[in-house]
């Protein structure tokens, strides 16, 4: 059959400044650069490269650079080259395509719609450097009021166990599987290092990752891998998975060939096999069963941790999370769909789901007009790209936010979109031990560690410039927001003025 | 036209003051006239008032509602919704004088009213919050009218002007109170409406404010999770809310709701020992959107006496002296020296430290009752049927 | 009914104490507490009057043994852990749910999705069972949970099972054990070669096969033939196995 495939890139090589040292050759697992048996001349076979950058950023003479292929379209806005080629792929394998990482399509993104608000004269903006500054949050489920003794200044009430945070960011769920153990390792160490959470995902806790317990939230999804009493038991938090932004509806298929010795030790499943994560709980068809596997998890760990309930961001996302609350659970995770993901089918990916400002704020708004927003904590997650939409996620209502996207960036992710191949040339979406070894997790948690102080330290500037100097001040603060191009619909549901008014 | 309160927000500093006789003895609105008009340069002359404590012996059971009217279809509309709700003792047009600073007052009554005791049992509310409810349906809904104050022995007097115009109008040297509060305002642009000056009052409670917090939506977003509406959109009407959900709901003390609201740093929480640092926390934890942030000075007054509170930061001024059973407070120093030469213990308010002030027989009452605070009854909640969690039991048992 | 509560028999030295706890309408949290009390002082504990209380013996270690007269509610023995759990009459739903090791003896049916995750342990039902029983059982290293079902089952009977053994004496519902790509469904009866979901293979079972159903036969007998009047031919002669062709049934259903 006729392979109606083209490359998807061009590797550009400066023969001039390449020496023909050939790091590229070693750098590429997907087999793009190759010696020339008789001359030794360096050539790529371009319709490998995924365009991972690694021979870019490795060559000692950047001789080489990676650009689109040339090739284009007949011009129309509707048939792209990229939509052909999607064809072309599935009249040849009658294959469901499948992608990685997070939506690229030409959605809104309301984060760039939102401008934040300085004082002037009217109060004084603080400066972070030298008067506090809190970015501390606590997540977890709160009594409508409180009893105290207010002579002896002890509590009364029983309180629901809280996860302490010292800044607003958690890494979101990534199974050990999906990504490499250096790259989970790199999460876990940054999260000590800061005072925040790294998140197991569905995998498992390995058993060296579990002395980051503290700082760990473990994961129990459909396929329930390696859950049991002593994994419950070894994290800070247990978050259900109902929903992933990326691909909400659906299931995973970890592939038999990421199933390692120690992938299967973790997942505690056999080796070379499918994991299989099914696309619902089998024990929750309703809201009322969801309900009992908070408990389930409560009474198993004698209420000692906070209970969280991660979906995406749907169209019913409002009422859905609403019932969550009311289901028992202290924390409700919210996943945009422009969210990542180690893969997930491309129409899933790129169509399913809601973006995350929308459903945020939608979210905060029934909470409120129910009247039990202060009785459970909201996480939003699903493409938290920088210090200024983290402050925007919490003046919209979130107590704090998930990332994952920028902390793999920050460990040498260049979002090639191709995780699911397994043959990440950064150490971070594979098993195999030539390319893990690539990912040194001291140096991965101190960049890591360096990205998410340099933020912190951002939020404090931005919350200074507002007069704003303790973060709970600002959570649902809408007033800090104002809108630029966007209808009067969106801002009502955002519930943000536009800029001027 | 100008937007007023309500319409948008309005930015304002302020000149503070209060006074009160612990002993509960009364004294006439002279003193505070002048302590407040020494601080002229503080306030634009688009607002200020008064509120007095003890000044309707007579009446002291009853609720009072100053009520301003824009018109007489107005009154005549919120009289006869007072009449299908309240039970009137009297009702009579609140005396004025003609003042030069004082352009077209609202016509001002008073009434002393007491809920229709049928009606409040059908409403299975309690007093306080079925008048709260009547009081918040007629500024919301009837056009043209304003309850300027609804608490019982007490009152408001505030309208736009100067606050030393606005008390010879209100001829405030004719009422008797053992505690006084005054406020004048700067606000940074000219709505002109009498129901936007301060203070701010509700049943018992009023506030008078200096500062623009910045906690201000959070705060707003917060408290009409639980029935209160912003409709002024002010700091002072947030605030007021704040302490009315703390204290009367929560059963907070007044020092407790402070702390609340300006809660320790972090930083001193984590040096305190264990014990005291959970309960630090805990109240950090269920309160966070209760924090009030960025630049405050407020005093609280109520039929227990004030409260004068700073923010943590101290970012605004305000002073306090004391002379035999007498407390003065003001933004300013001299504003209390100008009554009170001679005054005892000058001090500024603490950013975070409530400064609290009982009257003698408040004082002697509270330090016989329980520490710990009893929460306003429990709403009935769900799981009625079926087994029962414990939690539901309890409410059960008390329905 | 009886009064709610703890009546603890201290033993001798040498014999462990004997707990019976009254459950009646209490609510999983205050009866669950009070279960795990009364498993601290007594290595087996008589539940009585049981009535819809949620999770009993949630994560029980081994050593330890729940008697449950009444009708215990869902996710019982979720996430247990080598305790044993004998429910005398039908248990409800998700029995067994992401159980790690263990037993438990159903002198009835159960509901649906019993052993739903689990991947270790035994649940022996004397009667049917619900819909999708066995659903992702998976087995790992020694671990090898086993059902086996003394009536008829369900629909989707050991969809996704990834590992494990199920033995049904009873009909399979329909859309039996789809995308399963692990461990084997023991079965009485043949299927119609028209039934033989896709991607598995139907075979009748061999000698070695016929000790391992053999050997859970008799234990089947042991629980149940004094209910029953009687036992069921342990010889296993005839039965059908159900294993799947491969562990990887998805392999080329998606291109990158």
């Amino acid at each position: 059959m006729l392979d109606c495939l083209l490359p998807r890139y061009k590797v550009l090589r400066d023969s001039e400044a390449c020496v023909e040292c050939g790091v590229c050759e070693r750098s590429c697992a997907n087999g793009v650069h190759h010696a020339d048996e008789k001359n030794g001349r360096l050539s790529a076979d371009h319709a490998k490269c995924v365009n991972c950058q690694r021979c870019v950023v490795m060559c000692p003479t950047l001789a080489l650079a990676v650009t689109a292929w040339p090739q284009v379209g007949n011009g129309s806005n509707n048939w792209t080259l990229g939509v052909m080629q999607d064809i072309a792929k599935q009249a040849q394998t009658g294959a469901v395509l499948l992608s990685s990482m997070g939506n690229p399509q030409h959605y809104p993104i309301y984060w760039d719609h939102l401008l934040l608000n300085a004082s002037q004269v009217t109060n004084p903006s603080i400066d972070p450097l030298r008067e506090p500054m809190e970015t501390r949050v606590f997540l977890g489920s709160r009594p409508d009021k409180l009893v105290v003794n207010e002579r002896e200044h002890a509590v009364v009430t029983r309180m629901p166990p809280q996860l302490k945070l010292d800044i607003p960011v958690m890494f979101s769920a990534m199974s050990f599987g999906s990504i490499s153990l250096n790259a989970q390792k790199s999460l876990a160490m940054a999260a000590v290092e800061l005072g925040t959470y790294f998140n197991t995902g569905e995998g498992g806790l390995r058993k060296d990752l579990e002395r980051y317990g503290d700082h760990a939230i473990v994961q129990v999804a459909s396929g329930r891998f390696g859950v049991d009493m002593h994994y419950l038991n070894a994290g800070s938090m247990i978050e259900i998975k109902i929903g992933q932004g990326a691909k909400p509806g659906i299931g995973g298929h970890l592939p038999g060939e990421k199933i390692n010795e120690e992938v299967s030790q973790t997942r505690m499943i056999p080796q070379g096999t499918d994991a299989i994560s099914p696309a619902p709980h089998h024990d929750i068809y309703s809201i009322e069963d969801l309900r009992q596997l908070v408990f389930s998890l409560k009474e198993a760990t004698r209420y000692t941790v906070p209970v969280a309930v991660k979906i995406a961001a749907v169209h019913n996302v409002a009422a859905i999370a609403s019932g969550i609350a009311r289901a028992g659970a202290d924390v409700i995770v919210l996943d945009g769909f422009r969210g990542g993901t180690g893969a997930a089918p491309a129409r899933i990916r790129d169509n399913v789901g809601i973006p995350i400002e929308l459903a945020l704020a939608a979210v905060d708004r029934r909470l409120r007009d129910e009247g039990i927003r202060s009785k459970v904590s909201l996480v939003a997650g699903g493409s938290i790209r920088s210090s200024a939409d983290v402050v925007r996620a919490v003046a919209l209502g979130a107590d704090a936010v998930y990332s994952a996207t920028a902390a793999l960036v920050a460990l040498g992710c260049h979002q090639c979109q191709d995780c699911a191949s397994g043959r990440c040339n950064w150490g971070i979406a594979t098993q195999r031990p030539d390319l893990v070894r690539r990912l040194n997790p001291e140096i991965g948690a101190e960049r890591v560690v360096n990205l998410m102080r340099a933020w912190n330290r951002e939020i404090e500037e931005m919350m200074g410039g507002m007069g704003i100097n303790a973060i709970d001040s600002l959570r649902g603060n809408r007033l800090m927001l104002r809108a630029v191009g966007l209808n009067d619909k969106e801002l009502e549901i955002l519930g943000v003025r536009y800029a001027g008014s | 036209m100008t937007l007023r309160e309500g319409d948008i927000r309005i930015p304002s500093g302020c000149a503070i003051a209060g006074i009160m006789d612990k002993s509960g003895g009364l004294h006439d609105g002279s003193d505070i006239l002048k302590s407040i008009a020494l601080m002229h340069d503080r306030s634009n002359g688009l607002g200020g008032g008064f509120a007095a404590y003890g000044i309707y012996p007579a009446y002291r059971d009853l609720y009072a509602f100053h009520i301003m009217y824009e018109s007489k279809e107005a009154r005549s509309e919120t009289e006869a919704y007072l009449d299908g709700y309240f039970i009137s003792e009297k009702q009579e047009r609140i005396p004025t004088e003609a003042v030069r600073g004082i352009q077209d007052p609202p016509d001002i009554w008073r009434y002393f009213v007491a809920p229709h005791p049928v009606k409040l049992n059908m409403s299975g509310l309690d007093e306080a919050e079925y008048t709260m409810q009547h009081v918040f349906r007629i500024n919301a809904s009837i056009l043209g009218a304003f309850v300027a104050s609804s608490g019982k022995n007490m009152g408001a007097f505030k309208g736009v002007g100067y606050p030393e115009d606005i008390g010879e109008f209100y001829r405030i040297c004719d009422y008797k109170a053992w505690l006084w509060t005054a406020h004048g305002r700067f606000p940074t642009n000219t709505p002109g409406w009498w129901g936007g000056a301060h203070p701010f009052t509700l049943l018992n409670w009023s506030i008078v404010h200096n500062g623009e917090i910045s906690s201000y939506d959070a705060n707003r977003r917060y408290v009409e999770q639980f029935g209160y509406d912003c409709t002024l959109m002010t700091d002072t009407e947030v605030i007021t809310y704040i302490f009315d959900l703390l204290i009367r709901r929560h059963g907070f003390s007044q020092e407790t709701a402070a702390r609340i609201m300006c809660a320790p740093l972090w930083d001193e929480i984590d040096r305190m020992e264990p014990e005291r640092a959970a309960y630090e926390t805990a109240l950090r934890c269920v309160y966070s959107s209760a924090l009030v942030n960025g630049p405050m000075s407020v005093i609280l007054g109520s039929d227990e006496g004030l409260l004068a509170l700073n923010d943590r930061l101290k970012l605004r001024a305000l002073m306090a002296g004391e002379k035999g059973s007498m407390v003065y407070l003001a933004s300013e120093q001299a504003a209390i020296e100008i009554v009170c030469p001679g005054v005892e213990n000058v001090a500024p308010i603490d950013g975070g430290v409530p400064y609290v002030v009982q009257l003698d027989e408040v004082a002697a009452r509270k330090a016989q009752e329980s520490c710990e605070n009893v929460p306003a009854k429990d709403r009935l909640q769900e799981h009625l049927t079926g087994v029962l969690p414990a939690s539901s039991k309890g409410v059960l048992r008390h329905a | 009914m009886n009064k709610i509560g703890t009546v603890c028999a201290t033993g001798g030295p040498a014999e462990p104490a004997a707990c019976s706890v009254t459950l009646g309408t209490e609510h999983f949290t205050e009866a669950n507490a009070l279960v795990r009390e009364a498993l601290e002082r007594a290595d087996t504990v008589e539940i009585r009057e049981a009535f819809a209380q949620r999770y009993l013996g949630c994560g029980m270690p081994s050593g330890k043994t729940l008697l449950i007269h009444g009708v215990p509610g869902n996710d019982m023995a979720c996430y247990m852990d080598g305790g044993a759990i004998e429910v005398f009459g039908n248990a409800q739903d998700q029995i067994g749910n992401t159980m790690n090791g263990g037993s438990i003896v159903v002198h009835g049916r159960c509901g649906d999705a019993a052993g739903y995750g689990m991947r270790g342990g035994t649940i022996f039902v004397r009667d049917g069972c619900g819909w999708r029983v066995g659903i992702h059982m998976k087995q790992f290293e020694g671990r090898c949970p086993i059902i086996v079902i003394g009536g008829d089952a369900g629909s989707f009977l050991g969809e996704y099972m990834a590992g494990g053994i199920i033995v049904l004496l009873g009909k399979p519902g329909s859309y039996l054990a789809t995308g399963m790509h692990g461990g084997v469904i023991y079965m009485k009866h043949e299927l119609a070669c028209a039934d033989v979901p896709r991607g598995l293979v139907q075979e009748p079972i061999d000698e070695a096969d016929e000790a391992v159903v053999g050997r859970l036969l008799i234990e089947y007998n042991e629980h149940f033939s004094h209910d029953l009047g009687g036992s069921v031919d342990a010889s296993a002669t005839g039965f059908f196995c159900l294993r799947p062709a491969s562990s990887r049934p998805y392999a080329s259903m998606y291109a990158n």
